[in-house]
């Protein structure tokens, strides 16, 4: 097994040197066609054993009796691991020493907490035997009724909302703006539980020598996974390598090593052998995060001009009963329309689930589905385009803070969007447009906003006597393309070719790459690359400039540039020195250096970030027969410098899916009295399938930002979900008539229509 | 999983011996069974490989102008046979609006008869239920019934029968041929499920090692190709069973319809023949009072078993835009979204 992952060979189809902006394809994608991309679970070391994890079918109780003897007595079956034997931990799986840890069940005690919570894992020579084993454990219980639903508890504050976010803000007077207004909506929106469900289930290989860990599996941000296996097992993290070169997908349940991960882990220091421990799909309703629900009430106020007076968004959702995650649904009315006085509140229940985590978009699209259609109704309410409402109350500044942005190409967004739909020739009333067949035609928008985040990472970057790079950070390839979109940014930030070069990622012995979430991974990541690539052509100016040998001498740092391979002295071009000559008459075999990536706090303070979009869809209605068929979708982006349009087109067209998802389909089903999710598998937890999906546009629209970070990025990973969500629905409503305020819109709500 | 003996038997009979002892059970495509024992929702002692039996593949046309389907045919095969589509539209609809490609693939027409229900409570060996464990109560009973029968249910069991080709199979009459211990005998497909009563785990009436070898199509089911449809209302386009359906075939002569067939999905614990809607359109011209009445006349004895009175009004539309659509004749191809509303088919909607 190769100590690290890279990818040196460019697959021949791909453009050979064109880097940033260029579409190049994936550099992994022939390994992933071929099958030869080894994921976590396609790992066995030499004699591997197989976990499988026993899970509580209660929501809330306690474990009375496991028949340990029974499952041990299966064929092949090698060891229970229950509270009783689990290994000894250095650090308290409750534990909670920053709001960025996640309390885990690892077999602390005998208390159920959520269903599908880990209450032993049977370890065995075969996957079937343990499998069996767990169904020989045969549980009994001390039951307790089960919270399920927001009104299954008193609602209180919270003191944080998302990370760190306070939980009411407000700007201007709310009351007084809906008391003055002409126009006034108050609506109540709902959003189900929702589950990550990668295709990709959590799964770990693990292997101890003494006290070195080795680990392959799936992770958002190894680093940090690192950090907690260390802090648990109280050994160095220069003792844990981690390998995670592929993820079937994470969307933010691969941020944190879930408590399952660990657990294989734990087994293999119990039976001192390699474990394999693969999540069935039905174990991922629990211990790896989900979306809350939420109950959003959102009252907004117009002056008879159609100009907002006031938006007031309440959000209620739910936390697990041990741990807090809020999802900050109503922060979404923050940042998008221009309104005298904005107030946003979150209160709060605690459930009998597993601790609701960070899943794509995390409040941003559970708010925006609430907001665009609220917007909707009160461009409605003052008979107004809702194109048009929403230019009128365009945000110049930032509403709640007042800070300008560092960019917002958001008008281009909605005219380009627009015009490529069509949007012009909308009726205003709903119920006007049928298609030949009579099936009712409905044309709906909504805005996108994602925040322009960046975190903190590093990167190593290596010029090669022989004029080769090496550019290492451990970066996370999620399916989004980081393998090719950091490689690009490296050959650029090395001038070299792509194919001189070598990108090293995915290992956590590579410098922190940071964490491959908040749409900020190429920002973050991609600066670091950026800035050590820098740092390294500054050692070679520096060489070369100081070397009366070279045609470079006394050029000066600034005065050189980087290009295949070479230095160019900037002001004669016909002056330059290869890589590999500077290195060579200095004796070097290599030289190298670091470069960081993280905000800029002074930009931070002085602009509000966002990356933007216009969303534009169109749906079908068979109103007898309930059935809606989105048709159309055009999305208009302005995300900052875009290093490689193909997989951002992939990364918003996958938002966009998922929006549709979120406004059509997805639901999690709990059973109200038990507290155990019903649909937990693939058939029955819908998400679109091809057949749903329309054709689909997505216009990037150019934007140069220089305040976010030195290469202008934005990010482009959960902006695709907001604004998509809202404009199907309000779409729906175009088309029907019906305003539908509980998402997912079903049959039923068209069959029926409910009164709200 | 549970250990379990896998036999292949070489001959109809070896497998009807192999499979009579008590917790064994055939094994054809595997897409459902497999499943099931994944989930420790059923746990046989034997499975009795039947994939293997040879001569139970082949789509044979009778000397009476019926259609032998033998019980291993694959589901794709079926819908794909092109003279078998053109003489049962419907029949290849319902198959090609089920599940995905690959599953087509795999499952077989023995199998697909015999699926067990996709009720969550079943699946969910944690839950009470009467079906998978008789006597232990009906959790689906006051829980998530949003999808759950309207028609032919029990205080024990609010299931509903999954399959769509079942559907156009009991508008067509089709038969099924079984081979047991003391021989061959034959129930029509309406017959071989049985209502749940206070025995929600009896669902059909093989007895133990019944095997089924063929599904035959009596002469007469073809005298609908020409106005045939199958209508199939699901939460996403494709790959998702259906909340409601229905199967209609029409003999239209003269502008009157002269025979009737009409049976429906996703509403009782059995593909559901609508025999009191066919009677009230024979002898009809076509029109929109007739159908709805028709689709009254279908429901009559529905009643919601909890959040689901929606299916009931759903049902009578679907019967409704299935005998209007079924006026005009057949296409000369199944559309591309087989069973779906949205498939275009030009004039038949009336304005809702
Ligand atoms: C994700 C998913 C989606 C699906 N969607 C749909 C859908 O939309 N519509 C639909 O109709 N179906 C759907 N199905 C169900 C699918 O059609 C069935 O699983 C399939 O038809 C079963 O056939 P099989 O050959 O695989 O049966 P198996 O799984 O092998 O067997 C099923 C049962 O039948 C018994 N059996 C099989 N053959 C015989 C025989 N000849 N004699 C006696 N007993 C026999 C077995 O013992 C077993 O109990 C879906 C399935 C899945 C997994
Ligand atoms: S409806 Fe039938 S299958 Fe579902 S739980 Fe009740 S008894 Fe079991």
């Amino acid at each position: 097994m190769p100590p690290e992952i890279s990818l040196t060979p460019v697959p021949a189809h791909a453009r050979h040197g064109s880097n940033i902006g260029q579409p190049l394809t994936r550099r992994d994608g022939v390994l992933k066609v071929t099958g030869a991309a080894r994921y976590a679970a396609d790992n066995h070391p030499p004699g591997m054993l197989h976990a499988v994890l026993a899970v509580s079918t209660i929501a809330r109780g306690r474990v009375s009796f496991l028949d340990v003897e029974a499952a041990k007595a299966h064929p092949g079956v090698v060891e229970v691991m229950t509270p009783a034997n689990r290994p000894r931990l250095a650090e308290d799986p409750d534990a909670k020493l920053h709001p960025f840890m996640f309390r885990l069940e690892l077999l602390q005690n005998d208390e159920v907490r959520y269903a599908n919570q880990a209450i032993a894992v049977v370890i065995a020579q075969t996957l079937e035997a343990a499998t069996e084993g767990v169904a020989l454990l045969a549980p009994k219980y001390e039951t307790q009724p089960a919270r399920v639903g927001l009104d299954a508890s008193e609602s209180f504050v919270p003191a944080a909302v998302g990370v760190g976010n306070p939980s009411a803000m407000h700007r201007g007077d709310v009351e007084a703006g809906l008391a003055a207004a002409a126009r006034r909506i108050d609506a109540t929106y709902e959003t189900p539980m929702q589950y990550h469900n990668p295709m990709e289930p959590h799964a770990i290989v693990a292997a101890w020598d003494g006290d070195a860990l080795s680990v392959d599996t799936p992770s958002q941000g190894l680093a940090m996974a690192q950090g907690r296996i260390a802090g648990l097992f109280g050994i160095s993290p220069e003792n844990i390598h981690i390998r995670s070169p592929f993820l079937g997908g994470g969307f933010g349940s691969k941020g944190l090593i879930s408590g399952p991960q660990l657990l294989g882990i734990l087994a293999a220091r119990l039976v001192g052998k390699p474990v394999k421990l693969v999540l069935r799909r039905e174990h991922l309703y629990g211990p790896v995060g989900h979306r809350s629900a939420s109950r959003q009430r959102l009252r907004i106020g117009a002056d008879g001009e159609g100009l907002l007076t006031a938006i007031d968004h309440r959000a209620k959702v739910a936390s697990s009963t041990f741990d807090d995650f809020f999802e900050p649904a109503a922060d979404a009315s923050h940042t998008l329309y221009a309104s005298p006085a904005i107030a946003t509140s979150h209160e709060a229940v605690r459930l009998d689930t597993g601790t609701p985590l960070f899943m794509r978009a995390p409040g941003e699209a559970t708010g925006s589905i609430a907001l665009e259609s609220a917007i909707d109704e009160m461009a409605d309410a003052c008979g107004m385009d809702p194109l048009a409402f929403r230019l009128k109350n365009y945000a110049d500044v930032e509403p709640i803070s007042g800070k300008p942005f560092s960019s917002k190409a958001l008008r281009e967004c909605y005219a380009r969007g627009a015009e490529h739909f069509g949007w012009s020739k909308r009726p205003l009333a709903p119920r006007q447009l049928r298609d030949e067949n009579g099936l009712l035609i409905g044309w709906g928008m909504g805005t996108a906003t994602f925040p322009a985040l960046m975190f903190a990472a590093e990167a190593r970057a290596v010029v090669r006597g022989d004029g080769s790079g090496v550019m290492e950070t451990g970066a996370h390839d999620m399916g989004q393309g980081a393998w090719t979109a950091f490689a690009q940014i490296a050959a650029d930030a090395l001038g070299l070719d792509l194919d001189r070069m070598e990108f090293k990622a995915g290992t956590s012995d590579l410098p922190d790459a940071g964490i491959a979430g908040g749409s900020a991974h190429t920002a973050t990541a991609g600066m670091a690359i950026h800035n050590a690539g820098a740092a390294v052509i500054a050692k070679l100016a520096d060489l070369a400039t100081n070397d009366q040998r070279s045609p470079l001498f006394g050029a000066g740092n600034a005065g050189v540039i980087a290009r295949d391979g070479r230095l160019f002295r900037r002001d004669d071009e016909t002056r330059s020195d290869s890589y590999a000559d500077i290195l060579g008459r200095a004796g070097l075999a290599q030289v190298e250096a670091r470069g960081k990536g993280a905000a800029d706090p002074a930009a931070q303070s002085s602009y509000a970030m966002h990356a933007h979009g216009a969303v534009f869809a169109e749906v079908k209605v068979d109103s007898d027969l309930g059935q809606i068929r989105v048709t159309r979708l055009v999305g208009a982006f302005a995300a900052g410098r875009v290093i490689n349009p193909r997989m951002v087109r992939s990364q918003i067209f996958g938002g966009m899916i998922w929006g549709m998802s979120f406004a059509l389909h997805e639901q999690a089903i709990m059973d109200k009295r038990s507290g155990r999710t019903l649909n937990a598998n693939f058939a029955e937890y819908q998400v679109p399938v091809n057949a749903d999906v329309p054709s689909m546009e997505a216009l990037m629209i150019e934007e140069h930002d220089p305040h976010v970070n030195a290469l202008g990025i934005k990010g482009v990973g959960e902006i695709g979900i907001t604004g998509s969500a809202g404009a199907i629905a309000n779409a729906v409503w175009h088309a029907t008539g019906v305003r539908v305020r509980r998402f997912p819109i079903g049959l039923d709500d068209l069959v029926m229509p409910r009164s709200h | 999983m549970k250990n379990f003996e896998y036999v292949r038997p070489a001959t109809i009979s070896e497998a009807v011996a192999a499979a009579a002892e008590p917790g064994a059970a055939y094994l054809a495509g595997g897409t459902n069974l497999l499943d099931l024992m994944k989930g420790g929702i059923v746990r046989p002692n034997r499975l009795v490989d039947i994939s293997h039996l040879p001569g139970l593949d082949r789509i044979e046309r009778l000397p009476d102008g019926g259609t032998r389907i033998g019980a291993l045919v694959r589901n794709a095969d079926l819908a794909h046979d092109g003279e078998f589509a053109k003489s049962y539209p419907a029949i290849a609809e319902a198959l090609l609006s089920g599940a995905s490609g690959q599953l087509r693939n795999a499952a077989t027409v023995g199998g697909n008869l015999l699926q067990r229900t996709r009720c969550g409570y079943f699946y969910d060996p944690a839950s009470a239920c009467n079906k998978r464990e008789p006597g232990t109560g009906c959790d689906a009973r006051g829980g998530e019934n949003r999808l759950h029968a309207v028609l032919g249910w029990s205080e024990a069991c609010i299931a509903t029968h999954p399959s769509d080709f079942c559907v156009p199979l009991a508008a067509l009459d089709a038969v099924v041929e079984i081979e047991g211990r003391t021989g061959r005998r034959e129930v029509t497909v309406e017959a071989l499920h049985r209502l749940p009563g206070d025995t929600p785990e009896q669902e059909n009436v093989l007895l133990p090692g019944e095997l089924i070898v063929a599904v035959r199509l009596p002469k007469e089911a073809r005298t609908f190709s020409h106005h045939a449809r199958y209508l199939k209302v699901r939460e996403r386009t494709s790959f998702a069973f259906a909340v409601v359906s229905a199967a209609v075939g029409l003999r239209i002569e003269q502008g009157t319809i002269w025979d009737a067939r009409l049976a429906l999905g996703g509403v009782a614990p059995k593909p559901w023949r609508a025999h009191a809607a066919e009677k009230i359109v024979e002898g009809c011209v076509p029109d929109a009072a007739t159908f709805r009445r028709a689709a009254e006349a279908a429901l009559a004895d529905a009643r919601p078993c909890g959040d689901n009175a929606f299916k009931i009004e759903l049902a009578k539309r679907i019967i409704v835009r299935a005998l209007t659509l079924a006026i005009s004749e057949t296409a000369e191809r199944v559309a591309a979204l087989p069973g779906s509303p949205f498939a275009p088919v030009a004039g038949a909607l009336h304005a809702s």
